[in-house]
């Protein structure tokens, strides 16, 4: 055999075996050691930031849900309605409808959106806030603007026998702003404040 | 808080950490790549490999290492997902198809992260942490490899002699890589991303329906994700995934992450070449560019041109609440300006103009600053390209950091910036010669077109992020775009450590009244020109076709 066929299986082979060493280090003992910190000191987070209500898991609250009624694809006026989902707040289908900004398609769809969350909470399309009418990146996206939580605010106490005062309370209570005051931009959670709102108009 | 003054404190704040840390961490990095000792972990990892971490090698050599790895990585990675269906942890998953697996295991191995699949519904734990991990430190420690040995190439002389690949390639893992990921992904953790190996968890809503929350190793996969500049999604979502990327300070942490070894490497260079003016030279030029593309674009954003953007009041199609127009842009930017590709908001639904500046941020070969050592040669390069172009103005041999660029040197130099450019033009014009773009797009006009090219230019510059309407899942793209990856990973690199070679051998010319001063702002400007002038000859065709087109007639 010619030297430079032993050299380049040579190469191959040291090439392989560092590639199953790093696989042990980087791929098995390096996800295990963040692992067993994360579950040792960040429990909660570490495995979803799990919501219970009386001992049953009912979401996370890093994870948007549909609030129809039940049994239909009918949003429920009882509840604070989320963001436009892609794939109806699916965690196994996540992502974007990726249709352009100057695209006649999702023209349309805003156009419709704009109609029916103006005629569902009452009020003229010009108030409608824009995270109201356009599909988030995730999916599934577990907030929405403080806009749009007020915007709602109307319908949700005449559904569940409150005043306005008392849901617009509720709503600024769940306003979270700016994550340490300049980053991102404010934002209400729909779970938690849906849980809230469950307990003031049953409490 | 206004919105702008709350962009202007996050850039801000960003630019400050990046200045604080670049010094540290650039010194840090050159003082590995110097230093003659091994750690106990290495001593031990070179006993299991069977290399000696002592071996200087030549360029021949050095690249066969790299090469050789990298086949390697690419074979194991595709027999990964191909039986993965019958290895433990396989969530039910079925094996990956072969030209799916193909091109997957090439673009994580190229350091691309092109995801022609989704992370939730495909790839089993196993596949995930075991193999797609792996490849974010590999791929990335390789890339960092290339550029030291480049460094090397000016900084040494006589020797032809680069350094050894595996020692820079255990080095790069196990003392920049590993440390910070371990933190960062502790950071993100608590900021809410999760970090287990659970299976999916089945919950009961209050209305009465289920919901599957995604179960994942994920917080230490992202670490190492944006770390590396790899940008592969354990989730279809990516960044924009709440359990990728729960608040604003995560999103800050990852942009922080993104950026942080790209623009401390020009320090490590100057450092390791004696001047670390050298280094700033080229910093300063990394950071305009970027600066004016975060500007463009969250300027544009916010302006929100676009018919369905007018209608809505705003560009929250495709971002998140937490996240907002802002710090949206600024990801984007920095996200397709480095090679990293991950994305915390879809770009398919930017308007059509900030669309073309993330694609030019591309197109520029990704150097500003550019991926993990990626992003350091391919500056170089240009640079070479910059003192040449100076060289012809005032008729003298060119000369970069006492390295004389004569035949030799500028053929390597060239060739090596081509390769990319050529990639992207023939790849897109084949796909929509053959009805293989017109297939997988899901816009219309010229937005559709912008969707093929920004797929050949992210697989070419192995960028990895997508103008995700495009149908990547056929066996055309997986093939071609895999082959884009590849080529637009090694050949430059092939060409880099040739010149690297070249530059070694040489005997260094002492500097002179006539030499062109590299460390002054007048060659950070010559610089700025010469990537503008190349890039835009090369591409504004391209550009005009598609996002020029939609973003002029919106």
């Amino acid at each position: 055999m010619n030297n430079s066929v032993v050299n380049t299986g040579r190469v191959l082979g040291a090439a392989l075996r560092m590639l199953l060493v790093l696989t042990v280090i980087t791929g098995i003992a390096y996800p295990l050691a963040v692992t067993g910190v994360a579950q040792g000191l960040l429990p909660d987070q570490a495995n979803g930031s799990i919501v219970r209500v009386e001992g049953k898991d009912v979401g996370s609250a890093l994870v948007g849900q549909t609030w129809n009624i039940d049994g239909t694809d009918e949003p429920d006026p009882m509840w604070f309605q989320p963001r436009p989902s892609n794939s109806d707040y699916d965690p196994l289908a996540t992502g974007s409808g990726q249709l352009g900004a100057s695209d006649a398609v999702l023209t349309r769809t805003v156009a419709d959106r704009k109609k029916a969350v103006a005629a569902f909470n009452g009020v003229p399309a010009s108030e409608v806030p824009k995270d109201a009418v356009t599909g988030s990146g995730s999916a599934i996206d577990p907030h929405i603007s403080p806009a749009y939580a007020h915007l709602q605010v109307q319908r949700i106490a005449e559904a569940n026998g409150l005043t306005a005062r008392q849901v617009t309370a509720l709503v600024q209570r769940h306003t979270e702003g700016r994550t340490a005051g300049f980053l991102g931009q404010p934002h209400v959670n729909v779970l938690r404040l849906n849980l809230a709102l469950k307990n003031l108009a049953t409490g | 808080m206004s919105p702008v003054l709350a962009d202007v404190l996050q850039v801000s704040a960003l630019v400050v950490a990046l200045a604080l840390v670049h010094r540290p961490l650039g010194d840090h990095m050159a003082a590995v790549f110097s230093s003659g000792k091994h750690l106990r972990v290495e001593k031990w990892i070179y006993r299991a490999v069977g290399a000696n971490p002592n071996a200087d090698m030549r360029w021949p050599a050095y690249m066969r290492a790299v090469l050789a790895f990298s086949a390697v990585s690419v074979l194991f990675l595709y027999l990964l997902m191909r039986v993965q269906d019958r290895l433990p942890l396989s969530l039910g998953f079925d094996a990956i198809s072969p030209d799916q697996a193909f091109n997957t295991a090439v673009s994580f191995t190229s350091n691309t992260n092109w995801q022609s699949y989704a992370g939730e519904s495909a790839m089993s734990h196993l596949t995930q942490t075991g193999g797609l991990a792996v490849q974010n430190f590999a791929s990335a420690a390789a890339g960092i490899a290339v550029a030291i040995a480049l460094v090397r190439g000016f900084a040494r002389s006589r020797t032809g002699e680069l350094g050894n690949f595996w020692a820079d390639l255990v080095r790069g893992v196990v003392r920049i890589l590993i440390p910070i990921s371990v933190i960062a992904a502790v950071l993100l953790v608590a900021t809410g991303a999760i970090q287990n190996f659970a299976g999916v968890h089945e919950i009961t809503t209050l209305t009465g329906q289920t919901q599957s929350i995604s179960p994942g190793a994920v917080a230490s996969q992202e670490a190492i994700k944006d770390l590396g500049t790899n940008g592969g999604g354990y989730f279809n979502a990516n960044s924009s995934h709440p359990f990728e990327n729960p608040n604003g300070f995560s999103n800050l942490l990852t942009i922080f992450l993104l950026l942080v070894i790209p623009f401390s490497l020009p320090r490590t260079f100057g450092t390791m070449v004696g001047s670390v003016k050298q280094g700033y030279a080229i910093v300063a030029v990394m950071a305009s560019v970027w600066f004016v593309g975060v500007v463009l674009v969250t300027w544009i954003e916010y302006a929100h041109p676009g018919s369905a953007s007018q209608l809505a009041g705003g560009a929250m199609e495709g971002k998140e609440q937490r996240f907002g127009e802002g710090s949206s842009s600024l990801f984007a930017v920095s996200t397709t300006m480095t090679s990293t590709g991950s994305v915390n908001s879809f770009h398919d639904s930017y308007s059509g103009l900030s669309g073309g500046v993330l694609l030019l941020g591309m197109m520029l070969g990704e150097i500003a600053p550019g991926g993990v050592g990626s992003g350091l040669y391919g500056m170089l390069i240009m640079a070479v390209i910059a003192v040449f172009v100076a060289g012809l103005m005032v008729g003298r041999t060119p000369e970069y950091l006492g390295k004389k660029i004569g035949t030799r040197e500028i053929k390597l130099a060239a060739c090596s910036l081509l390769v990319t450019p050529a990639l992207v033009l023939t790849g897109t014009a084949l796909a929509m010669a053959t009805g293989n773009g017109e297939s997988s797009m899901t816009n219309t006009g010229a937005h559709g077109f912008s969707e093929v090219l920004y797929a050949y230019t992210s697989a070419s510059n192995n960028n990895g992020s997508a103008f995700a309407g495009f149908t990547a899942d056929t066996a055309y793209h997986n093939t071609a775009l895999g082959l884009c990856m590849a080529l637009g990973r090694f050949l430059p690199m092939v060409f880099v450590l040739a010149l690297a070679g070249s530059l070694a051998e040489q005997r260094p010319v002492p500097a002179g009244a006539g030499t062109l001063r590299t460390e002054k702002p007048l060659f950070s400007g010559l610089l700025i020109g010469t990537i503008m002038i190349i890039t835009g000859l090369t591409f504004f065709p391209a550009l005009a076709l598609g996002p020029l087109a939609e973003g002029l007639a919106a």
